[in-house]
């Protein structure tokens, strides 16, 4: 591969890079004192210049979060709320140098090495430059179609009836304690709305960053997809190592109108020192389909259960998610499926890998209601424990309040067999490929679902992981 | 940037030329002085002694034949001489060219050219044949390659995979598939062989290759090891069958009993083996037969 001095010559390489942006010097117009109070959360909008609405509904969802005990399972959090700082408005890219990046940062980036193939499947591609999204490109046709697909902000301001109907509507204030704070201080984050019948056969991206220390990030997503319409959002985040907490909580919505389908595919990397509690759900009408991919790699502690309500007959929810849980690190992940109208169909397919002392947990809720008569739910949890030192945990939690159902669990737990290394080894392969390429195998049926790109990057994340030089 | 991507080419290059030059030699005699030499090899397993002294000396080209009851400690010969880190060597020594390799893993004796057939190949689900082999092929045939250095061009390893495969009658198909995930008995017996025209190694050790197929899959295997294997290995057969030496006739048959090679012979001992048994040599070593009658109740109680 070519070395950092040459990459800087090199013009698309660069451009690979700035999708990442790390530690740039950032001149901020504004940022927040650090912790969380009515003042803030009035500057805030005072900032954003935010209709009344907006403005009461982040004062209640502060009274809600104060109210709120932390959770009392999944894993641990030693957050001090009033030592993050939850905005952060910055003014421009400023121009920053090859040499100020750290050279641990650069390596990382060379390994990773993003092919810029993956430009041309490029639909909109938005990127969030910590709090506020500075820029981003829509291509034309979709414009024309109808197709919005913007930062939040933006949103309330030019498309406020359509934003208020749905906003907060999927995941209420009141949820947990997590979605109260992103409700009081959300900045950023995607906004989509596909008109009834309109099908984007390429899939929408965004990338998304933290980039200052101690900086919490409270992106706020919400898609709506109309009747028989089609989109495949990917969101795919890196951030750079760091040595004080930091915290990501973001809220994503999604709307399924009768017969419109939506994919959502998440590929998280974040740094080791970072608290990641999302909260993600979707509801899906009549025979609509809303499948979550969620991939987590890196982070101290991840607490994320993407959600299907499928409210109607005939809807369909399938979440495929991965776990990388390595050294220092607990990945509690998994599904939710609610099966709340009759025949509908659900499938959660979940791998986790852990290794170096990491711990991966799924924890996964199959609800079927009262009424969901013919209804089918299908929980598949494997996980792969590479060492003794690590750690896998499975909760299963099922609840079916209807006779006539269909439900199925299956879990699994495997070491990597000394048979199967003893095989790839006398192939020629040194231990850790033989290893890295068992790890690959297993998460396989999770890889071959992701776009092309995202497929490969995942691989080299897992390889990288592998190695234990990243993470 | 140009500079090293004209220098990464020409590197290439040269290890490309030697591939090329290997191929279309099928039929010459080269580098026949590559000797596999195993000097009276004591393994324990689970702190039983399995293999009592062993001796044996392959030189690339012959073909050897491997013959024995169960429990005389074959299989246990390939796995040690792939260095199977359960097979302890409490004496003796494999040598390669001279240089023992007991020290060495398994990885490092299969870039040193040293192959083994498996009897049970294990699955790995989700990796891909193709993707398998063409990291085993790049790392066998260019020994000194750094991990996560460049593998072998996809298009010179497409068209010696489909030749290869063809040759097998093997589907295209099949590269798709997990590694012996699901497969038949005969096609993990296929896969191995396939593996083996891939790797190209200086020794093979075939462990069984023939158990498990019908009389016409014995017979197509027999044929495709004679045309990969030929002159251009050292081979050696572990077999219960003389089919599978049908087209691969061995030089010397080597009857093992007790964990040592009680009698050595040419392609008629194996023809006699076959047609009469195992009991004449019994007979011969009251003592071996004996030692093999435990380990082979051993392994019946341990299922293996």
């Amino acid at each position: 591969m070519a070395s950092p001095e040459i990459i800087e010559n090199e013009e698309n390489v660069v451009g690979d890079i700035n999708k990442y942006d790390f530690r740039t010097e950032t001149k901020s117009v504004f940022r927040a004192r650090k912790g969380i109070d009515a003042e803030i959360v009035n500057q805030i909008s005072d900032m954003k210049n935010e209709p009344d609405w907006m403005r009461e509904f982040r004062l209640h969802a502060l009274d809600v979060f104060n109210s709120k005990p932390m959770p009392k399972w999944g894993g641990d959090i030693e957050l001090d709320f009033q030592d993050i700082y939850y905005y952060i408005k910055p003014t421009e890219q400023q121009g920053r140098t090859w040499d100020d990046v750290p050279q641990e940062i650069k390596d990382t980036f060379e390994k990773l090495g993003i092919p810029e193939a993956e430009r041309k499947y490029l639909a909109g591609v938005k990127a969030q430059f910590e709090s506020e999204v500075i820029y981003g490109s829509l291509k034309e046709d979709l414009a024309e179609k109808g197709v919005i697909f913007t930062d939040t902000d933006t949103a309330v301001r030019e498309h406020p009836e359509l934003l208020r109907e749905y906003f907060g509507k999927i995941i209420p204030t009141e949820d947990n304690k997590f979605s109260a704070l992103n409700s009081a201080v959300w900045s950023g984050g995607s906004f989509i709305y596909v008109p009834k019948g309109v099908k984007i056969d390429f899939p929408l991206q965004a990338y998304f960053r933290i980039n200052e220390e101690n900086m919490g990030q409270f992106e706020r997503t919400l898609i709506i997809v109309d009747e028989g319409a089609q989109v495949h959002y990917v969101e795919g985040c890196t951030a750079p190592m760091y040595t004080s907490e930091s915290l990501h909580s973001a809220v994503v919505e999604v709307m399924v109108k009768r017969g419109g389908r939506c994919r959502y595919t998440t590929i998280q990397n974040w740094a080791n020192n970072i608290y990641n509690l999302v909260t993600k759900r979707a509801h899906a009408y009549g025979d609509a389909t809303m499948e979550w991919v969620d991939g987590n790699l890196g982070s101290q502690l991840t607490m994320k259960y993407p959600a299907v309500h499928m409210m109607e007959p005939g809807a369909r929810g399938e979440i495929l998610s991965i776990a990388f849980a390595g050294k220092g690190q607990h990945q509690d992940a998994g599904a939710k499926l609610v099966h709340m109208a009759p025949n509908t169909t659900g499938q959660i397919i979940s791998k986790s890998i852990s290794k170096n002392g990491g711990r991966s947990s799924y924890r996964g809720l199959a609800r079927v209601e009262q009424g969901a008569t013919g209804s089918r739910c299908n929980v598949v949890c494997d996980a792969l424990i590479l060492d003794d030192t690590s750690r896998s945990d499975t909760y299963p939690y099922i609840e079916i309040l209807e006779q006539d159902v269909s439900i199925g669990h299956e879990a699994s737990v495997s070491r990597i067999g000394e048979e199967q290394m003893f095989y790839l080894t006398s192939r020629g392969l040194t231990e850790a490929e033989a290893s890295t390429m068992i790890v690959n195998g297993f998460i396989e049926p999770l890889v071959k679902e992701l776009p092309m790109e995202y497929a490969v990057e995942l691989n080299r994340l897992i390889q990288l992981q592998m190695e234990g030089s990243v993470g | 940037m140009a500079d090293s991507v004209i220098a990464t080419v020409i590197d290439i290059a040269s290890w490309i030329i030697p591939i090329v030059d290997l191929s279309l030699e099928k039929s010459s005699k080269y580098k026949m002085s590559d000797v596999l030499e195993i000097v009276d090899l004591h393994v324990n397993v689970e702190g039983k002694e399995i293999l009592r002294g062993v001796n044996l000396k392959i030189t690339r080209g012959e073909t050897h034949a491997l013959m024995g009851p169960n429990g005389s400690g074959k299989s246990t010969l390939g796995l040690v001489l792939m260095g199977h880190p359960n097979y302890e060597v409490t004496q003796g020594d494999i040598k390669l060219n001279g240089e023992s390799i007991l020290e060495d893993s398994a990885d490092e004796r299969a870039r040193a050219g040293i192959f083994l057939a498996f009897q049970r190949p294990v699955a790995i689900p989700g990796v891909k044949m193709a993707d398998f082999l063409r990291h085993a092929t790049t790392n066998t045939r260019f020994p000194d390659r750094k991990e996560g250095e460049d593998l072998m061009p996809m298009k010179d390893f497409r068209k010696e995979l489909k030749d290869n495969m063809s040759q097998l009658k093997m589907d295209m198909e099949f590269a798709r598939r997990y590694v012996n995930d699901g497969f038949s008995g005969g096609e993990m017996k296929r896969a191995e062989i396939l593996q083996l025209a891939m790797l190209q190694p200086k020794f093979a050790i075939l462990d069984e290759t023939d158990s498990g197929l019908d009389a016409d899959a014995v017979r197509l295997a027999s044929q495709s090891i004679a045309e990969i294997g030929g002159d251009r290995m050292g081979l050696l057969i572990i077999t219960h069958h003389d089919k599978l030496l049908e087209h691969n006739p061995p030089q010397y048959t080597h009857v093992i009993l007790g964990g040592r090679i009680v009698e050595t012979g040419g392609k008629e001992l194996a023809e006699e083996l076959h047609r009469s048994g195992y009991q004449r040599i019994r007979d011969q070593h009251p003592e071996a037969a004996a030692v093999n009658d435990t380990n082979a109740e051993k392994e019946e109680v341990a299922g293996v």
